[in-house]
């Protein structure tokens, strides 16, 4: 089953290299914006105090991760129906490949970009913001990891329904980034009022920031156990239902 | 142009429907695909040619009807089906920028059984200077031929092409049929279909028309345009004023159309041209002008349908 899976993943890197904006947009412009805005504010910041280091400790790296995540599953739902509207869905589908194949590769390509991506931003972030990395970063990776498939996935319902490659963008767009709004990363859940409150525990970003900060600060996998139980049953509704209503063509 | 025919056909398919929700796309399809053969789908665009195409390579089910390929059924079988059939799809694309070689060599390593040289294959398809083009980069011609590449490179015992040569010249037309006739040489069956009637009669050695889904009529297109188009026209240009009394006494002759000097003489039978010139010389009728007007596919398309294909 997974015979040309390697050879379709390279493939997708490649060509996705070498889109004008393909991997500067996706893995330079982030970490440049990281390096200038790092360069401006780092040194004035002051030496980080209980009050103030907070944001910058835990919530800005984890939003950091979650937008990278986030502009990932955009791209593969973009991918998706520019291949689906092309043809390239339906050529690659008349030869032995299997479906999930050619859908693995592409998950593939975006994990490795996310991950390429955070892998350039820790490097910067140790070299300009005074914050002390001391997060579990192996532990966080996995976080990550379990928290970009949740998602993904989501995406992939999405790029299952959208009809044209044009709205596939700004549909997912406009689904996903309120999600993380939402999702407890400005504002904590507690003090939110009781209907957000709700609101916000239906989303799935919302057990993603959990995940993500908990095991930053340190968490112990235990704790977070809910949360990585509400990520797994997204990932398998949503991938349930995208293998019904999936359109090759 | 007859071929050796093999017992079992390559292809069967018998009383195949299709729909799409209340759009009937293919209705009660059947016919038979022999071993070796080129065999041309024709009809105008929606007729229902791609979608039988489509059910016959597993790419989509029919909702009545059975089809074997190679003995193996599309739908059920359709992994161990793709293994042994070459697909070029209509209007498919591949990423944009895609190199020609990347192409080839993926499409190489998705197969079971030791593909062919890829490289000799661009070579005979005349891609080798262009293998490190991106796909986007290609003129249609390339594209297409970029395709019968990839449908060729798991040396394939059935090659469908879907409308291979919409959209390209008449020089690079040419061409690529005569790289279909070289597909058939190396002893391989082709299936192809396509809306053009000079492509059918050129390249096929039988065709279904197809029309509103259904099958009118199965041959080979000789037959075919002397089943339903036995009329010949012989039209000339004279001036001597007794030529139409004489041309309306040739005994095959149906009709004479005349406006001025320029006569049109419908008969049946291929024996209409000799006798029309038998006359001519007997009568001594001096003409300027003489051509025999052949019906092709063109005209049985318009006679069984009562349109033209290009409507």
């Amino acid at each position: 089953m997974l015979r040309g899976l390697w050879k379709l993943t390279w493939i997708e890197i490649k060509v996705f290299m070498r889109e004008p904006l393909g991997a500067f947009g996706t893995i330079g412009f982030p970490v440049l914006v990281f390096l200038v805005v790092g360069r401006a504010v780092g040194r004035s910041l002051p030496a980080p105090s209980l009050a103030t280091s907070g944001f910058l400790r835990v919530n800005l790296p984890v939003l950091a991760s979650l937008l990278i995540a986030v502009s990932s599953v955009l791209s593969l739902v973009t991918i998706i129906s520019i291949y689906r509207e092309g043809g390239i869905l339906k050529r690659l589908r008349a030869t032995p490949l299997r479906p999930q194949t050619i859908l693995t590769a592409q998950v593939i390509v975006k994990l490795i970009l996310t991950a390429s991506t955070l892998f350039l931003m820790v490097l910067a972030g140790k070299r300009y913001y005074p914050v002390n990395v001391q997060a579990p970063l192996f532990g966080f990776t996995i976080a990550l990891l379990i928290s970009t498939v949740s998602i993904l996935s989501i995406g992939f319902l999405i790029a299952s329904i959208v009809p044209t490659a044009r709205f596939a963008q700004p549909i997912g767009a406009a689904i996903l980034y309120p999600m993380i709004a939402f999702s407890g990363i400005f504002m904590p859940l507690s003090a939110m009022p009781p209907i957000l409150h709700a609101v916000a525990q239906g989303l799935p970003m919302t057990y993603a920031v959990s995940l993500l900060e908990g095991i930053w600060r340190g968490d112990a996998w235990s704790a977070h156990m809910g949360d990585v139980a509400a990520l797994a049953f997204v990932f398998f509704a949503c991938t349930t239902l995208s293998a019904k209503v999936f359109r090759w063509e | 142009m007859s071929t050796s025919r093999a017992a079992v056909p390559v292809i069967q398919v018998s009383g195949i429907r299709k729909t799409y929700g209340s759009t009937v796309a293919v209705d009660e399809v059947s016919f038979e695909v022999d071993d070796g053969e080129i065999f041309g789908l024709i009809g105008p665009n929606g007729a229902g040619k791609t979608t039988t195409m489509e059910c016959i390579e597993g790419l989509r089910k029919p909702d009545r009807g059975t089809i074997s390929v190679l003995g193996l059924d599309p739908f059920r079988q359709v992994y161990k089906l793709q293994e042994r059939i070459g697909v070029q799809l209509q209007q498919a694309q591949l990423q944009k920028r895609i190199k020609v070689w990347e192409a080839v060599d993926l499409w190489a390593s998705l197969y079971k059984k030791k593909s062919i040289d890829g490289e000799r294959l661009l070579e005979q398809l005349g891609l080798v200077d262009k293998r490190n083009a991106w796909f986007m980069n290609l003129s249609g011609g390339q594209k297409q031929r970029l395709f019968i590449a990839l449908a060729l490179i798991n040396d394939p015992e059935v090659v469908f092409l879907d409308e291979l040569t919409t959209g390209l010249d008449p020089q690079a037309r040419r061409a690529i049929w005569e790289l279909v006739r070289g597909i058939r040489e190396r002893g391989k069956t082709v299936f192809l279909t396509t809306h053009l009637m000079e492509e059918a009669e050129r390249l096929c050695d039988r065709v279904a028309i197809i029309e509103r889904g259904r099958i009118i009529d199965i041959d080979t297109p000789q037959r075919l345009v002397d089943r339903h188009c036995p009329e010949r026209v012989v039209a000339l240009i004279t001036d001597d004023p007794a030529a139409e009394a004489s041309f309306r006494a040739i005994p095959r002759v149906e009709s004479v159309d005349r406006s001025d000097s320029q006569f049109s003489i419908r008969g049946r039978g291929e024996d209409l041209v000799t006798e029309v010139i038998h006359c001519l010389s007997e009568n001594r009728i001096r003409v300027t002008d003489f051509r025999m007007i052949v019906p092709n596919l063109e005209d049985v398309f318009l006679k069984l349908t009562g349109h033209s294909i290009r409507d």
